[in-house]
């Protein structure tokens, strides 16, 4: 151990706020929240500080620390991060508070406490930043099983009316990655004893990565075939993704955001940590298996995402695609894309987590999941609809927002490596803004209507949510009527009005809880090198580390070309 | 610089050297109407009173520091009239550096003036325009947005920094296209926009990835240093990166085959069809093909390709504009049609890409002149857009009627007004590409001119001459039309632009000022020369104008003016009337298979990916259910017969490993 335990604290602090949080369950609800959310905050800081403490030129393992943990079989609690792991703990440190600050009056199921789900969303944050702070592959594999407790339960005991089949489905699914993992582990590490000296085995990250190139090729592929499965589920990868949709849709808000905002990225940061450095000529034969299933999610998680009729799920399917973007800079090998990729996990931390956030506010108010029930929603409620578009524009990665770096460079890096898959992902960029708009045209302009907006209460029309003219003009662009300052106008702003009295626009804590999200797309899409300079030195020893020990017969990011 | 560019060396645009002086300043003219828009969509409501004056401000202050920095550059030699400014490390990565830079030169400068100089009359305008509308404020700060993004596209310098541009003046339109987002036709109008938008930008962004791999920048100096070496190397390459470019070109400028959003964004509000859709967004495609001059010079095919869409479209602009009621299509259809040869121009390469320029200028007087007086008459008719509901709207109000009528013989073509000057030597030069090509684009071009007068003589006899049919109507919303001339925040853009629309053409033509003026950056003029005499182009035009016109009166002139459609037309007027099958090509070829597509998919994930899993979990349920009754907990059930399979795949690893 050296200097201040950055990590370690990182782990204690939620983990103790679990803890107390968990067991105030007498205490007044407002007290429990302001204690999670203090505890959030410190941790937060504690990031910060973390990142200023970071060495961005040196991009290997720094703030390492290790005990001995099992001395039987060699085994070690270690921690240590790179630049890509630091990036990752502090997009977790900051949507942990942001996500508590947006469930403040989120309504639990009858019979379920505050202290309970604060608790639990702790406990989520603790074992998130020991997978992204654990520099042992045995304490990866640990954290990433204990990651499914706390959101089986979130899920379980808190989500929607399908929450016991959503709870279900992602711990099976989850099992059964954890559980071909735990078998690669135990492979890789009989394996380690071939190839390291007193043949003692190990599963120390730099030690493993110290004797990679010297695993035998059919070895790797079967070591690598169970942690990329894994991975894969996690991620997830189609045609792996079903779990998602019903664990993203049933979630309650604030853990939905975790959920495809971080608790996802371990699949593509496992692939980083684990598959490439440790397992580098498997990943060099099977990169073309990978990114073919990234390139279809691109396709297939975007038209999926266009067919929805329930919002929560649109927005599962949304990132079902971008992870295909996300895994296909990954295993381009270039260090354009593989930076891309690292920035784009943030950069889509960040859009989803505000459209999942805009999306729960819509539903909250709206009480129903229906793309169907809303409409018009931007006259009645501006700023929501305001941030819904900056959602919409971050997810379609626009210029001037973060995504914008992250899928420029993935595609850019792509294409100069594999230019046939860097042509068909970059269609897919089409897709998104189909699917984006579409869903904004959908809920958001348009007269107001739809049960969400109106109330059923309300007067006939509100009964006739499918039928799109309460207005004389006509669905299609030609009209000739343009009677922009004419009857309509006012009947519109009456309809309006009305629908503001059951339909709110965003409140000052709601605004307060966006704002910091909405600040850093915005600012990381115009000067993204505060984050980039912290990547861009892992990423390249990576690359190097990769490419030094690919077995020579095989082209680098070349393997998946010419199909 | 004339010495520096000899024949055989291919044209790389000049050397650029730092900015001194006001140019440093540059980063202002976007910067200014940027803070515009922030201010006013983060102050919301506080701001509604004077936002309006607030954007005005913006966008003249980026006017007046334009044509700062153009003087000082118009003072420098020839040869030391590009400079950049250089703004801060966008992407610092390994391999890949891309600062953020501004690069000012003599095509960037007229963009500058035009954007700033147009936007601020139309800014004016729209005060007036707007003045009832809630919400004007947003309106003023989309406004404010768009121009800080087009600044950025037109003066960015790697190709980066252009598509940002690029892609933020995508935005602006979305948002002002939709504008009355509570119209559905308004919000689907948009959507198309931004989606076939998307189509092109996907040919821009393919083309800049290119231009990494092959050159290994995205720098405007380093990708025209290089390209030579890369024509040397692989002329298909730079073939393939014209084509990718020109790609993106159609999506923003409503090039055939991405043409039929633009007929649809005139949903927009009047004065963002006379800036956006008229006279500077959609020309981004030409100042594109004009600032890839080096590229294109390389590529005869690319060249060619540009000028046949530019002929193609040109006459489906026309065709689409005959048939149309809606006064705003028509002029709409009239962009299309005068982009197609501005592209018909810029692809006949090196030494005529001025010309292109000259008639984007001109155009950009009085085609946004023609939109603000059609804005002007809606005003006064209660935002109605059937010109069969006008007639006799001259006496009603005159300086409407005057400065259109100006802008519409600029727009036919008439002798010594700003569009004779630009679209004439459009034709000779068409002509003098030679052979069959030549009589090919320069038939097209001259047939163009003809149509134009016809159509748009149909829409000046319409609206202005006849009886006056509204007399006898209402409007759709039940009120009784009384025609008024508009107030003077809208008659004085509409002046100004009737100024530019008699005498620019003749200004920038005079002397050739404006080629030589242009020279550093897309290279030397070389005045066309066609194989017959240009008086005799130039006469053959005036005919066909004179034609159009004549069949014009004789169609809508000599007889009174149907309120009813007739439907008893020929397959020309029914193909015309359905803008020239546009739509129906989108909706046959991607819309109706990709609903399709989507819908067997969604269809397919919920039954065969997640039935499959569903099913094996129910099968493995019942298995392990039957093996094992005792067995009560659910989650315990599963976990054992995975765990089963585990070690099964653990002893496999184990026996593959000590085999």
């Amino acid at each position: 151990m050296n200097g201040f335990p950055y990590l370690l604290l990182l782990l204690v602090i939620p983990l103790v706020g679990a803890v107390v949080v968990g067991s105030m369950k007498g205490a007044p609800v407002r007290t429990v929240k302001l204690v999670a959310l203090g505890i959030s905050l410190l941790v937060l800081v504690l990031a910060a500080a973390l990142w200023i403490a970071h060495t961005p030129s040196d991009g290997g393992l720094q703030h390492t620390m290790s005990v001995t943990w099992i001395a039987a079989l060699g085994l070690k609690f270690s921690l240590g991060v790179d630049g890509i792991s630091l990036v990752m703990i502090a997009l977790i440190a900051l949507l942990v508070p942001i996500v508590i600050g947006a469930s403040w009056e989120e309504k639990l199921p009858e019979g379920r406490s505050v202290a309970g789900y604060l608790g639990l969303l702790l406990s989520l944050e603790a074992a998130m930043i020991a997978v992204f702070a654990a520099s042992d592959v045995f304490v990866f594999y640990v954290a990433f099983e204990l990651m499914l407790i706390p959101m089986y339960f979130l899920i379980g005991a808190y989500g929607g009316p399908r929450r016991a089949y959503a709870a279900m489905k992602f711990f099976l699914y989850s099992f059964v990655g954890g559980l071909l993992m735990l078998a690669s582990l135990i492979g890789l590490y009989v394996t380690s004893k071939d190839h390291l000296p007193g043949g003692t085995g190990s599963l120390d990250w730099e030690t493993l990565k110290s004797i990679a190139h010297q695993i035998p090729e059919s070895t790797q592929m079967w070591i690598f075939a169970g942690f990329a499965i894994a991975f894969a589920i996690k991620a997830p990868l189609v045609p792996f993704h079903t779990w998602l949709p019903d664990a993203g849709a049933e979630a309650p808000i604030g853990t939905g955001t975790l959920l495809v905002g971080v608790l996802d990225k371990v699949g593509t940061f496992g692939f980083l940590r684990i598959c490439i450095p440790l397992l580098p000529a498997a990943s060099s034969k099977l990169a073309w298996l990978i990114i073919l299933l990234s390139v279809i999610g691109i396709f297939y998680g975007g038209l999926l995402a266009a067919g929805q009729t329930d919002l929560k799920r649109f927005v599962t399917y949304t990132s079902i695609a971008h992870f295909g973007f996300i895994a296909l800079g990954v295993f381009a090998f270039t260090t354009q894309a593989m930076t891309g990729a690292v920035f784009y996990m943030v950069a889509h931390g960040l859009a989803t987590g505000l459209l999942f956030l805009v999306v729960g506010m819509l539903t909250q108010r709206g009480g129903s999941r229906l793309i169907s029930d809303y409409g018009g929603v931007w006259k009645v409620a501006p700023l929501l609809g305001g941030m819904f578009l900056i959602a919409a524009l971050a997810t379609v990665a626009l210029p001037g927002t973060s995504s914008f770096i992250a899928e420029f460079l993935v595609l850019l890096g792509t294409f100069a490596a594999l230019p046939g898959w860097g042509v068909a992902a970059t269609v897919g960029i089409v897709i998104a803004a189909i699917y984006m708009l579409w869903i904004f045209q959908r809920t958001m302009t348009g007269p107001v209507r739809g049960v969400g907006v109106l109330g059923s209460d309300s007067d006939g029309e509100s009964f006739l949510p499918s039928v799109p003219l309460p207005t004389t003009s006509g669905w299609s662009a030609g009209s000739v009527d343009h009677d922009g300052h004419g009857d309509t106008v006012t009947r519109t702003m009456t309809i309006a009005a009305e629908a503001r009295k059951r339909f709110p626009d965003l409140n000052g804590r709601e605004i307060a809880v966006l704002t910091p999200l909405v600040v850093l797309i915005v600012f990381l899409g115009i000067y993204p090198r505060p984050v980039l300079d912290v990547i861009d030195p892992t990423v390249r020893s990576t690359i190097s580390q990769f490419q030094g020990q690919a077995t020579d017969d095989v082209t680098v990011g070349q393997t998946g070309g010419g199909k | 610089m004339t010495d520096m560019l000899t024949a055989t060396e291919p044209f790389s645009g000049s050397a650029a050297v730092a900015a001194t002086g006001t140019s440093s300043l540059a980063a202002l003219l976007i910067a200014l109407p940027l803070l515009g828009a922030a201010v006013l969509l983060i102050g919301g409501r506080r701001t509604d009173r004077t936002g309006h004056l607030l954007a005005i401000v913006m966008v003249v202050a980026s006017f007046v520091l334009g044509l700062l920095i153009f003087f000082e550059t118009v003072g420098r030699d020839a040869g030391a009239r590009t400079s950049d400014v250089d703004l801060f490390s966008w992407v610092p990565i390994e391999n890949f550096h891309l600062d953020l830079g501004l690069r000012l030169d003599p095509l960037s400068l007229t963009f500058v003036l035009l954007i700033t100089g147009v936007g601020a009359l139309i800014h004016i305008y729209s005060i007036g325009y707007m003045q009832h509308d809630a919400e004007r404020r947003k309106f003023f700060a989309y406004l404010n947005l768009f121009v800080a993004a087009m600044l950025l596209l037109v003066l960015g310098n790697s190709f980066v920094a252009l598509y940002a541009g690029w892609e933020g003046v995508g935005l602006a339109s979305y948002l002002l296209i939709g504008f009355w987002s509570d119209r559905p036709s308004a919000a689907t109008a948009a959507k198309k926009a931004f989606i076939m938008n998307r189509v092109g930008d996907v040919g821009l962004a393919l083309a800049i990835f290119l231009m990494f791999k092959e050159l290994g920048t995205t720098s405007f100096s380093g990708v025209f240093a290089g390209i030579g070496e890369l024509a040397d190397r692989s002329p298909a390459t730079v073939t393939v990166m014209a084509l990718l470019l020109l790609l993106g070109a159609c999506g923003k400028s409503g090039q055939v085959p991405l043409q039929a959003w633009l007929p649809d964004a005139m949903e927009g509000p009047t004065p963002v069809s006379a800036l956006i859709h008229a006279a500077t967004m959609v020309t981004a495609g030409v100042y594109l093909i004009a600032r890839c001059a080096p590229i294109y010079n390389l590529t005869e095919t690319g060249g060619l390709v540009v000028s046949i869409v530019g002929a193609v479209t040109l006459l489906v602009g026309c065709i689409g504009g005959c048939a149309k009621d809606d006064i705003k299509k028509v002029l709409a259809y009239s962009t299309v049609s005068q982009i197609g040869y501005m592209f018909l121009a810029v692809g006949l390469g090196a030494g005529v890409y001025a010309l292109a320029i000259l008639h984007l200028l001109t155009h950009g007087f009085f085609k946004a002149g023609l939109f603000l007086g059609a804005g002007s008459v809606m005003h006064g008719m209660n935002d109605d857009v059937d010109m069969r509901h006008y007639g006799g709207l001259a006496r009603k109000m005159p300086i409407t009627f005057v400065t259109f009528t100006l802008g519409y013989l600029a727009l036919i073509g008439f002798p010594f007004l700003s569009g004779f000057f630009s679209k004439d030597p459009i034709i000779e030069a068409a002509f003098s590409a030679g052979g069959t090509k030549g009589a090919l684009l320069g038939g097209a071009a001259l047939l163009g001119a003809g149509l134009t007068a016809f159509y748009m003589t149909r829409l000046m006899i319409m609206t202005f001459f006849g009886e006056p049919r509204w007399k006898q109507l209402t409007s759709a919303d039940g009120r009784e039309y009384h025609p008024h001339e508009s107030p003077s925040t809208m008659t004085f853009p509409m002046m100004v632009l009737a100024v530019g629309s008699v005498g620019a053409g003749a200004f920038l033509a005079g002397g050739e000022r404006l080629a030589n003026w242009l020279a550093p950056s897309v290279g030397e003029f070389h005045h066309p020369e066609p194989p017959i005499p240009a008086i005799a182009v130039t006469l053959i035009t005036m005919a066909f104008i004179a034609l159009g016109v004549l069949v014009a009166y004789l169609a809508v002139g000599r007889r009174p003016v149907e309120l009813a459609r007739r439907e008893d037309v020929s397959a020309v007027v029914r193909l015309a009337r359905a803008d020239v099958g546009g739509n129906a090509v989108n909706e046959t070829l991607f819309a109706r298979p990709g609903i399709w597509v989507t819908r067997t998919l969604v269809y397919l994930d919920a039954k065969a990916v997640d039935g499959a899993v569903n099913g094996l979990a129910a099968a493995l349920g019942g298995l392990s259910g039957r093996l094992r009754r005792t067995q009560t907990g659910f989650v315990r059930s599963y976990a054992l017969s995975m765990l089963g399979g585990t070690l099964l795949v653990v002893a496999a690893l184990i026996l593959v490993r000590f085999a």
